[in-house]
């Protein structure tokens, strides 16, 4: 059985490799390189994989994911400028494909128990532009 | 182990088209279509969400914006947004317009002008809200 749950979050970001040219950040990153940052309102849907309990007849118990969410992810990140406030994103560059992967991160501990798992992570940077993300796979 | 991730970008474009075989006559044409049979067409906003698979680069992405938003729009969006399917395309002289038919050409017309180091692995189209087809690789 799959559950998502959804949140949302509002941040500011910059998309550049400070190593690099302005030239050359436009050509990689667009006007995600702009230097003073730009922000978009976050969507994330997370989604759980398990057995049902047959006493609790759940995957995961909703409030306490909800709880989970807020504190590995909405608290720290919401109203943040992630590239200043929010490790490991002063040193890495804040695509939504590397966000996608450090919630995945942050969530995967969380919600590992004997009857469920972290099955997918997916990041809405905009309507338009969305990541998935289901973990580490084995090299082919 | 590798980081494999699906970057999904949604772009949209409006179309004519009609559905109508030679195979039938014209009232198998008008019961198996319905309205989608009216003689002189009519159209939708489609929506297309274009899904590719890759390991993130050294740069943070598994693929470029802009190379990917400009591929997609010159081999898909360029010739399908604005067009009356069936006049315009000459795929759809020998091919019904439906939505599934659209999908394999969008799928098609995508691997022609595939140069990203991600893989092409979902072609999406919304003909309404209420109609999605989905083409997947391997499939």
């Amino acid at each position: 059985m799959l559950l998502t749950r959804k949140a949302e979050f509002s941040a500011s970001h910059v998309c550049a490799n400070p190593a690099w040219t302005p030239a050359k950040n436009l050509e990689v990153y667009g006007n995600n390189a702009n230097p003073n940052g730009h922000g978009h309102n976050y969507i994330l849907e997370v989604t759980v994989e398990g057995d049902t309990d047959p006493v609790t007849g759940m995957v995961f118990d909703l409030r306490e994911l909800k709880e989970i969410l807020n504190r590995e992810v909405v608290d720290p990140m919401d109203h943040r400028f992630l590239n200043r406030e929010v490790p490991p994103f002063d040193r890495i560059v804040p695509t939504t494909e590397n966000i996608a992967a450090e919630i995945w991160r942050r969530l995967e501990p969380e919600v590992r128990r004997p009857n469920s798992r972290l099955h997918n992570v997916r990041l809405y940077e905009t309507a338009d532009l969305f990541v998935d993300y289901g973990g580490p796979v084995a090299s082919h | 182990m590798e980081d494999l991730l699906q970057v999904t970008s949604r772009y949209r474009f409006a179309a004519a088209h009609r559905l109508d075989t030679p195979a039938l006559t014209p009232e198998e044409n008008r019961k198996l279509y319905g309205k989608c049979n009216n003689p002189f067409g009519h159209g939708h906003d489609y929506i297309l969400d274009v899904t590719v698979d890759g390991s993130i680069d050294a740069n943070g992405l598994v693929v470029n914006r802009e190379a990917f938003d400009s591929l997609v729009r010159s081999s898909v969006i360029d010739k399908l947004d604005h067009k009356n399917l069936n006049v315009d395309l000459t795929e759809f002289r020998s091919e019904v317009a439906t939505t599934e038919n659209l999908a394999m050409l969008v799928r098609d017309y995508l691997v022609a002008a595939w140069t990203l180091p991600a893989k092409l692995v979902r072609v999406r189209i919304s003909e309404t809200e209420r109609n999605t087809f989905v083409w997947e690789a391997g499939q």
